[in-house]
């Protein structure tokens, strides 16, 4: 699996901020997509975006809630194509499914078209561990494979790369001579790219959705890579996480409206790919083999948990990222795995074990913005709340990781605002204990733990002499009757 | 036919605003007083449990919550000056007791009657419009000594409960306010309760570009339905000095010039 660094968040995420470069590249970018993918919504009208929601939504629901149902007719679909699925319950079992395939066909070079699930399972490193090339050609991927680091972002993997670093990472690792014209950086990607998609003998890709009734694998793509990855090399394997499935092309329709939408503010991507099994007897051209390897890891404890469920529905779209506060502030790599932003936080948790990311949850104003773009209304923010009682209160020990420190101060809390005397006493006390910092009834930078890193940015104000309780005694309690 | 104006409320005072802002709530009196709504404080009430709810504590935050019921069962409306509160109130609470029918039934039943305070405003107000159609909303600021005042939009607010419009209109309705456009107006201010002291850069961040469209907006007076925002955003303007006031939608109702 690849590297899980969530336990990091807190120093990622703060020296994310402090680095303009990746403040303006996050910030102006997912504003970009956002404002595309209001423009597009506007375009087709906010009611009905709103039925699209709710049918997708709907088509999930049944899809996620018939899993094993679709999961089998799938497989029989695919088979009957002339494919053949392999189920994965894990990384290492995924990894070896791929490594058995190269093995047995004597695979030396495979192209790549993008693949979040293969990001996940770090499959780049187990394969060219057994000697083979690997060659991202999504060219965003392309890029950060170049530069040896992982995506930043759901759907633009090297977002927090600037078009100089780009051109400049182009001319050591490429030898062509330095160039930041864009056509010009295209231009030397596609030459680069063109004698890997010849010399392949594998093309490996991810899935946008499966569907189930005709055993056809789909994918949205921009730069027509992923067509040549599953139509020019011999063997294609596709692999994907098993919530990808959904029952008909008719429910395929819904969601190609609402991906590039969402994504990209696209009406349609520039290229839809649908691969149902391998060459047939009568193509002229396509790989003789056809392996669909289908991803669990983790997902079935998301499927078993009611409260998590729905985070199965997701569609990687990103439109939850480009809308986020605390993504657009701190990028996609501080959240420490392959899946960042407000779905991250859910499903990373979950995926890499809770105790591991227990920063994610947290690490939210509860803004609710993911859950309004989401194409697919998934409830994130009720997620996060969900996964943050797990951490103070799950009976089950290796969950339950809040700081004993949160514990009590939540006890003392619940024990003061219990009881009215008790308060009274308490706000005595306080008033007492931020006397010597303040000044002109404010609270200016303090000493005090806690109240520090409040006042370090904020003034506070000090309570004042009568809390409302009492001015309503004294006062207002006999305007009414 | 309309619904005939809410006469009676029964005030939840939030605890930030008992605590530390108390001449909010007298604002909030006196705005519903005014309309001829007769409001009561129910004994015993301090905080709804947000704080721990937010916070993953459900055990404690049940505590406090079953206070809450406990006080406000019998009400007719129950008033809320915050979004925050609200949501928590007439939403989470349902969550919070998915698995006890008892208290269910009865937080199911309450969130009918909450009304956070600009809502019960616009009610009060549409029926009063309605039985009496009069020139006075169209009365001119020309010459009036004006404030303007920025909206900020909470979160919990426009989110959970749904609440956009509203506090907009009633500014745009009051004399002797004008309401300035807020640059990228519906993002968080970055208080998110905890949040602000256990994510302090990320939250410092998402303050300041908050101040930032703030000053870009002109506004004399930033208000919003919120004091949890209010208290960042206004601790913010108070530690850099600037001059803008912060100020809860009440007091700007109330007294705009203040």
């Amino acid at each position: 699996m690849a590297e899980v660094t969530t336990r990091d968040f807190a120093a990622a995420s703060r020296a994310a901020v402090q680095d303009p470069q990746l403040r303006r590249a996050f910030g102006s970018a997912g504003a970009g997509f956002d404002g595309a993918r209001r423009d597009a919504i506007d375009e087709v009208t906010p009611e009905v975006w709103e039925q699209w929601r709710q049918q997708a939504r709907s088509i999930k629901e049944h899809a996620v809630g018939n899993l094993d149902y679709y999961l089998e007719l799938l497989e029989r679909n695919v088979a009957a194509a002339g494919g053949q699925v392999h189920f994965a319950a894990d990384a290492n079992q995924a990894n070896a499914i791929v490594s058995e395939i190269v093995r047995t066909r004597g695979v030396k070079v495979a192209t790549k078209s993008k693949s979040m699930v293969s990001e996940e399972l770090g499959l780049n490193h187990v394969l060219e561990g057994q000697g083979v090339a690997v060659f991202e050609t999504d060219l965003g991927e392309y890029i950060i494979q170049l530069a040896e680091e992982t995506p930043s972002h759901l759907v633009a993997p090297a977002l927090h790369k600037t078009r100089g670093e780009v051109a400049r990472l182009f001319a050591d690792k490429l030898g062509v001579p330095y160039s930041d014209d864009i056509e010009e950086m295209a231009r030397v990607a596609r030459v680069a790219l063109r004698q890997k998609f010849l010399d392949a003998d594998m093309g490996i890709s991810g899935a946008n959705f499966l569907v189930a009734e005709t055993g056809t694998l789909v994918i949205v793509t921009n730069e027509g890579n992923g067509r040549l990855c599953t139509s020019a090399p011999r063997i294609h394997v596709g692999i994907t996480g098993m919530e990808k499935v959904i029952p008909s092309m008719q429910d395929l329709a819904v969601f190609l409206r609402l991906l590039p939408r969402s994504a990209t503010g696209q009406r349609i991507t520039s290229y839809v790919s649908m691969v149902t099994g391998p060459k047939r007897a009568a193509d002229e051209d396509g790989p003789e083999e056809f392996h669909l390897v289908i991803v669990d890891n983790g997902r079935s404890r998301l499927l078993r948990d009611p409260a998590l469920r729905e985070s199965l529905y997701c569609i990687r779209c990103g439109a939850c990222l480009n809308i986020c506060p605390v993504y657009q502030r701190v990028g996609g790599h501080a959240y420490g795995w392959v899946y960042p932003g407000p779905i991250g936080s859910i499903v990373t948790p979950e995926l890499v074990g809770v105790a591991q990311a227990k920063d994610l949850p947290n690490a939210s104003t509860l803004c609710g913005a993911c859950r309004e773009a989401c194409p697919v209304q998934i409830n994130i923010p009720r997620m996060l709340l969900h996964l943050r009682h797990e951490l103070a209160e799950s009976p089950d020990s290796q969950r339950r990781t809040a700081s004993d420190t949160d514990a009590l101060l939540a006890r003392g809390f619940a024990a003061v605002m219990s009881k009215p005397l008790l308060l009274k006493v308490a706000r005595r006390l306080g008033r007492l204990a931020v006397k010597s910092v303040t000044r002109d009834g404010k609270i200016g930078r303090s000493r005090l733990p806690f109240l520090s890193r409040w006042t370090a940015a904020r003034d506070l104000p000090a309570p004042p002499a009568r809390s409302f309780s009492d001015i309503w005694r004294d006062e207002l309690s006999r305007g009414d009757r | 036919m309309t619904e005939p104006a809410p006469r009676r409320a029964s005030l939840f005072i939030t605890c930030i605003i008992d605590q530390l802002y108390p001449d909010v709530g007298v604002s909030v009196v006196r705005a519903l007083r005014r309309r001829g709504v007769m409001v009561d404080f129910p004994a015993g009430q301090t905080c709804c449990g947000q704080p721990l709810y937010n916070a993953g504590f459900t055990a404690e935050a049940k505590r406090l919550a079953v206070r809450v019921l406990d006080a406000f069962d019998d009400c007719e409306r129950m008033v809320v000056p915050s979004g925050s509160c609200g949501a928590m109130i007439r939403v989470f609470y349902q969550d919070l007791f998915a698995d006890e029918p008892e208290l269910l039934r009865r937080a199911a039943a309450l969130s009918e009657r909450v009304y956070e305070f600009t809502e019960l405003l616009t009610e009060v107000d549409g029926a009063a419009d309605a039985a009496a159609p009069s020139d006075d909303a169209a009365q001119s600021d020309a010459g009036a000594d004006v404030a303007a005042v920025a909206y900020h939009p909470s979160c919990h607010l426009l989110r959970e409960m749904g609440v956009r419009r509203g506090p907009l209109d009633l500014l745009e309705a009051a004399s002797g306010v004008s309401v300035v456009d807020l640059p990228d107006a519906e993002q968080c201010c970055g208080f998110g309760g905890a949040f602000a002291v256990k994510y302090p850069h990320i939250s410092e961040q998402m303050l300041a570009d908050k101040v930032e469209a703030i000053l870009q907006s002109g506004a004399a007076t930033v208000t919003a339905c919120d004091m949890g925002c209010l208290m960042h955003i206004g601790g913010a303007i108070s530690r850099r000095g600037l001059p803008v006031r912060a100020r809860h939608i009440a007091q700007v109702l109330d007294d705009p010039a203040g």
